[in-house]
C-alpha cells in the first residue's frame, strides 16, 4: 500500500484520526470485497471493450450502498468523512483490483484478495492516523494519551494539510530504508 | 428578454428561491476554490495526478489545461442532470452513480470530439484524458457544488476556480520537482518522499492564504 502510492486522496485526507481511518478503511474493505465479487463472477459475461464502465458502475452501486447505511446507522462518522464516501468510487486501488485481479481469477480467490487488500489500507491509514492524532491532538482513538496541558497547545499543524504531506514523506522514506536494509541483508 | 431570461436560468437558485447573484460571493468563491481551500493542497482532491504528472512542466500545463475544460463540462452536465433528472424523481441516491457514468462518457466524448475536430489539441491533451476520468477533484467539485448547494452560474465559476487551482498547484509542483530532480537529498527521500516534502511546504504556503476569505 505504502509502496504503490495508489488511492491517496482519501488516505491524506481522512486520516487526522483514527476513527476516521477505521472508518474510511471499512467503507473501503466493504466496496473492495463487493465488487471484486461481482466481477469475478461476470468476468466472463462482460465485453472486454466495456469493462472499465462496468466496472466503475459495479462499484459505484457498492459505494451507494456504503453511503446509504453509513448514513443510517453512523450518522457522525458519516458526517465527518464527508465528501470522500462517494470518492471511494474513484480510489484507485478498487478499479486496480478489480481490472488487475478480480478479471482474471475465480470468485472465492477474488474475495479473499478483496479482503487482504481493504485490510492493507485500513491498516495502512491506521498508521498514519495514529501519528497525526497523536501529534496533533495528544490521543489515540478518543482516549487521552499526553494530558491536559499537551491538548491545550498541540501540534495543530499535524493535523492540518501540511503535516498530512510532510508526515507522508517521512512514512516512505522509512519505508524506502526498511527495503534497502532488507536487500542489503539478503546478499 | 433572451438574455434575462438566460441570467436567471443561471442564478436561480436550486431549492426554486429567488435567483441572486452577487460579485461578492463569485470572488468569494474564486479565491476560496483556487488558495484558501485549493483543491490539492487542503482538500486532498486529485493527489494521484498531482504526484504522477508534475514531474515535466509541460505535461503539467497540459494537464491541467484538460482538468479545467472536463470539469466545467462536469459540472454543467452533473448539475443540470441532478436538478432536473433526479431531484425532481426523488432519486438522490443514484448521485454517485450518475456522475461518475456523465463524467466517464464526457471524457470520452470529449476525446473524440478532439480527436475528430482538433487533432493539434488532440495531440496535446490527448493522452491526459482517460486519466481525468479517475481524477476524484472532478468528481470532488460535481459533488461538493450539490453539497454547498450553489446555483448553476455559481457551480461553474466554482469549477472554473477549482480547476485553476489544480493547475496552479500542479504548475508549480513541476517546476520545484524539475529542480529538485538534482538536487542533492538522503538516498531514503529520493522520488516520492521528495514530492510529499515539496507539497508539504507548499500546503504551508497555502495556509498563509486562510484568513483571505474569513
Amino acid at each position: 500500500m505504502f509502496k504503490q502510492a495508489l488511492g491517496m486522496c482519501p488516505f491524506l485526507a481522512v486520516t487526522t484520526s483514527v476513527e476516521n481511518a477505521l472508518g474510511m478503511g471499512a467503507a473501503a474493505t466493504f466496496v473492495l470485497v463487493f465488487s471484486n465479487f461481482l466481477v469475478s463472477l461476470f468476468r466472463k459475461v462482460i465485453p472486454a471493450k466495456v469493462r472499465i464502465p462496468s466496472y466503475i458502475v459495479i462499484i459505484a452501486t457498492f459505494v451507494t450502498l456504503v453511503d446509504l447505511l453509513m448514513n443510517a446507522y453512523l450518522p457522525a462518522l458519516h458526517q465527518s468523512l464527508g465528501i470522500f464516501i462517494p470518492l471511494i468510487v474513484v480510489n484507485c486501488i478498487i478499479l486496480g483490483r478489480a481490472e488487475g485481479f478480480a478479471n482474471k481469477n475465480k470468485v472465492l480467490p477474488s474475495i479473499v484478495d478483496g479482503v487482504g487488500m481493504g485490510f492493507g489500507f485500513t491498516l495502512a491509514m491506521v498508521i498514519m492516523a495514529t501519528f497525526r492524532e497523536i501529534l496533533g491532538n495528544g490521543s489515540w482513538l478518543g482516549f487521552n494519551l499526553l494530558g491536559e496541558s499537551y491538548q491545550n497547545q498541540p501540534m495543530l499543524i499535524a493535523i492540518l494539510a501540511p503535516g498530512a504531506f510532510i508526515l507522508m514523506a517521512f512514512i516512505l522514506g522509512f519505508f524506502n530504508i526498511m527495503e534497502k536494509r532488507k536487500r542489503g541483508g539478503a546478499k | 428578454m433572451i438574455n434575462s431570461m438566460l441570467m436567471w436560468v443561471i442564478v436561480a437558485a436550486p431549492d426554486g428561491g429567488e435567483p441572486s447573484f452577487s460579485i461578492a460571493k463569485m470572488m468569494a468563491i474564486i479565491v476560496s476554490a483556487i488558495f484558501i481551500n485549493n483543491y490539492v493542497l487542503s482538500r486532498f482532491l486529485g493527489i494521484c495526478p498531482f504526484l504522477g504528472v508534475s514531474k515535466q512542466l509541460d505535461s503539467a500545463v497540459g494537464m491541467g489545461a484538460a482538468v479545467v475544460f472536463v470539469m466545467v463540462l462536469a459540472t454543467l452536465g452533473s448539475w443540470l442532470v441532478y436538478h432536473n433528472v433526479l431531484v425532481p424523481n426523488g432519486m438522490e441516491y443514484l448521485r454517485t452513480i450518475t456522475f461518475i457514468i456523465i463524467i466517464a462518457s464526457l471524457v470520452q466524448l470529449v476525446e473524440m470530439i478532439l480527436q475528430k475536430f482538433s487533432p493539434a489539441l488532440y495531440d496535446a491533451l490527448g493522452i491526459f484524458l482517460p486519466l481525468i476520468t479517475t481524477n476524484c477533484a472532478i468528481l470532488g467539485v460535481a459533488v461538493l457544488n450539490i453539497d454547498d448547494k450553489y446555483s448553476l452560474g455559481y457551480s461553474l465559476i466554482n469549477s472554473v476556480a477549482a480547476g485553476i487551482g489544480f493547475t496552479l498547484a500542479l504548475v508549480l509542483m513541476a517546476g520545484l520537482r524539475e529542480r529538485m530532480e538534482t538536487a542533492n537529498v538522503p538516498e531514503a527521500l529520493k522520488g516520492l518522499p521528495l514530492a510529499f516534502l515539496i507539497a508539504g511546504a507548499m500546503s504551508i504556503a497555502f495556509l498563509g492564504f486562510a484568513g483571505l476569505g474569513g
